[in-house]
């Protein structure tokens, strides 16, 4: 897929990749070899016909396409963009054995774009139920799960705590990853389903999740509220000013244009060597934000080794070729005061490899007297997130003991009719598992509220074994009505 | 998603004005000790106030702003009664423990004169005796005096010029208070971090609980950004989720004041651009609207 070159990219926030041509696609789609039996389908969290949308695209029925994918996936040019495909569809598929696999993420994206730009988003007729629901958090996971209900017939409100919608989409993840105008348009999207989205609302604060039931008239409420609280290390030192989350970073630059400062109010106060630690996605994309800010240096401090890095391979290949510089095995004991109050560096120690832990990953150990000083002055911590404690205060949630609000399999919760999904059941994962989640919920919602669904196929299961049924013979009476596509 | 209206604003002095916005709903649930967020315009930034006052009747939540940088100055010019308020997210931050406290010393300077009224109202409502002590720079700038006298059964105005009531620091009034009352089961204090270490200095001799309210730099103010870390009884906390009320006697207010210092370059040249634009876009002053 093209790219812009990063010599030029890390001078702008325009997207890193420019996406397939038709010509592109065309010629890519002649790759897929149709299995079967598809590896990739099963790859996928959600389980998209991924054969299917690709022969379509051969086909030159790109709107056909659209409609197998957003069957499955109804954010494709955002999972198409942010999806890990080289651990999902991409990691299987058998071309990949012995040639690059398909590029199933880029087709993916580009069918999205198209159908962005065409206008092709579903709007079916839509029967009204004058059945509220509410959701809370207007991320991933809530934009599907509203989508489906609101597709379902119900009065669907979406809350926000930030000014502006789309959660770690609009506020996490850089523009040059995934251009505002792509969340716009999903958002749009959902608008147009009949969704009301209200920003500016914390809900547990403004109202609780018991208020919403019992006295907003919602009849199921679903939680989308991501996982959001950052983890430091609690190593001395992290408090000075210079030390802060990739969170914080991201949000400053992504949702507050620190970028622009001071044409936009808020300001992120770069540092000139910046040290981001972790290696995860979050990681990539606030290392290459700093760059793009205007850094003169930025480092990845991690504790293990490339291998282990849960980065998109992609973002990861990225970084690389912006010039950051990659300091494995390496974790900070210590951040080191100016004597002003800012980082002036950070007291590191080297690590090694030892025996596998409870992830099967190695575990870093620390090499005895390697310690020694890494000269810095704005640490960013990319280590993972907590979860969000607003919903627990508020609620009577059953909670499980990390914090995270407990649920069936169903994403029911302990409260009748208030279903749960994404990062705050699971902890920090994927956009694609969160709008699956989101999408699981809505079904559950859908049963909770007895909404017939009319995608479900009849599947007459308690025929007797002569086909007959109080002495009436079922086929001949067509009684047993299976869907025949 | 429109605004939300403001609906009075009065002006204290030069620098502090009141604004009334109103929103019912979060009128309804706004408790003692909380804050919310404000956005003037799309491009603002995200500012922390505490909540000065709350009618549920009127469907009001009042807020006392002191101009001292860029957001607030733009505030103090944009800001006007028939105005709207871009953003405005709350109420944030766990309310204020008004727990069974029998005689209590409710303290508030400078900015936290306005936020420490709805804790003695939330006191005396409770039925606690309360002790009420403000402070200002002189008497011009006092506000709030009958506000005060209706729900404090004793109120002690401090002033660093004597022009009104006691002349020194509200740790004057704290004094005062706890020489006359052997039995002050809490002091609250609300201002600035340097007044609010200083009242805790002023009651740990006595061991006496002391709250104080702590307002970092903050950006969302859910707890997802974490630039609010605060070092409370050597651990770090979150003003805006596990706060913004913490015991004064552990907060290392060492280390909040530097935290506060955190975007100064910053802020010096947002304010100086923004004055130079203004002098350019306003050439009579005392324009406004």
């Amino acid at each position: 897929m093209p790219v812009q070159t990063p010599e030029r990219r890390i001078k702008n926030f325009d997207e890193v990749a420019l996406g397939f041509t038709l010509e592109d696609a065309l010629v890519e789609c002649a790759r897929c070899l149709d299995c079967p039996e598809p590896a990739c389908v099963a790859g996928c969290p959600v389980g998209i016909d991924i054969p299917g949308f690709i022969m379509k695209v051969a086909d030159k029925d790109y709107q056909g396409a659209y409609e197998i994918l957003s069957e499955a996936n109804l954010l494709p040019a955002i999972c198409g963009r942010v999806c890990p495909q080289e651990e999902q569809c991409e990691g299987v598929c058998p071309v990949g054995d012995t040639l690059e696999p398909v590029a199933i993420g880029r087709l993916e994206r580009w069918v999205g774009d198209q159908a962005i730009e065409n206008d092709w988003s579903k709007r079916p007729y839509i029967e009204n139920k004058d059945l509220k629901v509410g959701i809370v958090g207007s991320g991933p996971a809530g934009m599907a799960c509203a989508a489906d209900l609101a597709k379902a017939g119900c009065a669907v409100t979406i809350y926000e705590a930030l000014h502006e919608p789309g959660g770690v989409l609009r506020y996490g993840i850089p523009e040059f990853r995934l251009p505002n105008e792509v969340v716009d348009a999903e958002i749009a999207n959902l608008v147009n389903l009949g969704v009301e989205i209200q920003c500016n609302t914390l809900v547990g604060r403004l109202f609780t999740i018991e208020q919403m039931l019992d006295e907003m008239d919602f009849r199921a409420v679903f939680i989308g509220t991501g996982a959001g609280s950052p983890k430091f290390m609690q190593i001395p030192g992290e408090t000075l000013n210079g030390v802060l989350s990739a969170n914080e970073l991201l949000t400053r630059c992504n949702l507050m244009m620190a970028g622009k400062f001071p044409q936009y109010d808020t300001p992120l106060h770069l540092g000139r060597r910046v040290a981001i630690i972790g290696s995860g996605n979050t990681a990539m994309d606030a290392m290459r934000v700093s760059m793009r800010m205007g850094a003169e240096k930025v480092f990845c401090v991690y504790r293990r080794t490339e291998a282990e890095s849960p980065a998109r391979k992609e973002e990861l290949h990225h970084a690389q070729e912006e010039g950051i510089e990659f300091h494995w095995l390496t974790a900070p004991v210590e951040i080191l005061d100016d004597g002003e109050g800012n980082v002036r560096a950070m007291r590191c120690v080297r690590m090694e490899l030892g025996e596998p832990d409870e992830s099967g990953r190695r575990s870093p150990v620390p090499v005895e007297g390697s310690e020694y000083e890494f000269e810095t002055d704005m640490v960013v911590y990319a280590i993972g997130t907590n979860p969000n404690p607003i919903l627990g205060q508020t609620s009577r949630l059953k909670l499980n003991k990390w914090g995270y609000i407990e649920t069936d399999e169903n994403l029911a919760t302990s409260i009748a009719g208030v279903y749960a999904g994404g990062d705050i059941v699971t902890g920090a994962a994927t956009v694609i598992l969160a709008m699956g989640a989101g999408r699981r919920a809505a079904r559950s919602i859908k049963e909770y509220l007895l909404i017939r669904d009319s995608e479900a196929v009849y599947l007459p299961q308690r025929i007797n074994t002569d086909g007959t049924l109080f002495g009436i013979d079922l086929v001949e009476r067509n009684f047993a009505r299976l869907r025949v596509e | 998603m429109s605004g939300f209206p403001i609906v009075t604003r009065e002006d204290f002095s030069d620098t502090t004005f009141l604004l009334e916005v109103h929103h019912p709903a979060l009128a309804k649930a706004a408790m003692p000790g909380q804050f919310v967020i404000v956005m003037t315009h799309g491009q603002g930034e995200r500012i922390p106030l505490t909540i000065a006052d709350f009618d549920r009747v009127k469907g009001t939540v009042t807020l006392v702003i002191q101009a001292v940088g860029k957001s607030t100055k733009e505030m103090q010019a944009l800001c006007q009664a028939g105005t709207d308020l871009f953003g405005l997210v709350g109420p944030m931050g766990e309310p204020s423990h008004i727990g069974d406290a029998r005689k209590v010393v409710c303290v508030g300077g400078g900015l936290g004169v306005a936020p420490i009224y709805p804790q003695a109202r939330g006191f005396k409502e409770n039925g606690a005796y309360v002790i009420g002590v403000v402070g200002f720079r002189s008497r011009d700038l006092v506000f709030w005096e009958d506000k005060f006298r209706a729900c404090c059964d004793e109120f002690i105005i401090c002033t660093d010029d004597g022009s009104a009531g006691l002349k020194g620091l509200v740790t004057e009034g704290i004094k005062q208070a706890v020489e006359k009352h052997a039995d002050i089961d809490e002091v609250v204090a609300i201002g600035p971090p340097i007044m609010m270490r200083a009242c805790a200095e002023a009651t740990r001799p006595h061991g006496i609980k002391t709250m104080v309210s702590l307002n970092p730099v903050m950006v969302d103010g859910t707890g997802m950004c974490g630039g609010c870390r605060v070092k409370v009884g050597g651990r770090i906390q979150f003003a805006c989720v596990d706060g913004p009320d913490f015991d004064g006697h552990d907060v290392d207010f060492d280390d909040l004041m530097n935290r506060l210092r955190r975007f100064a370059e910053d802020e010096k040249v947002a304010l100086e651009r923004w004055s130079d634009t203004c002098r350019q876009q306003i050439p009579t002053s005392g324009a406004d609207g």
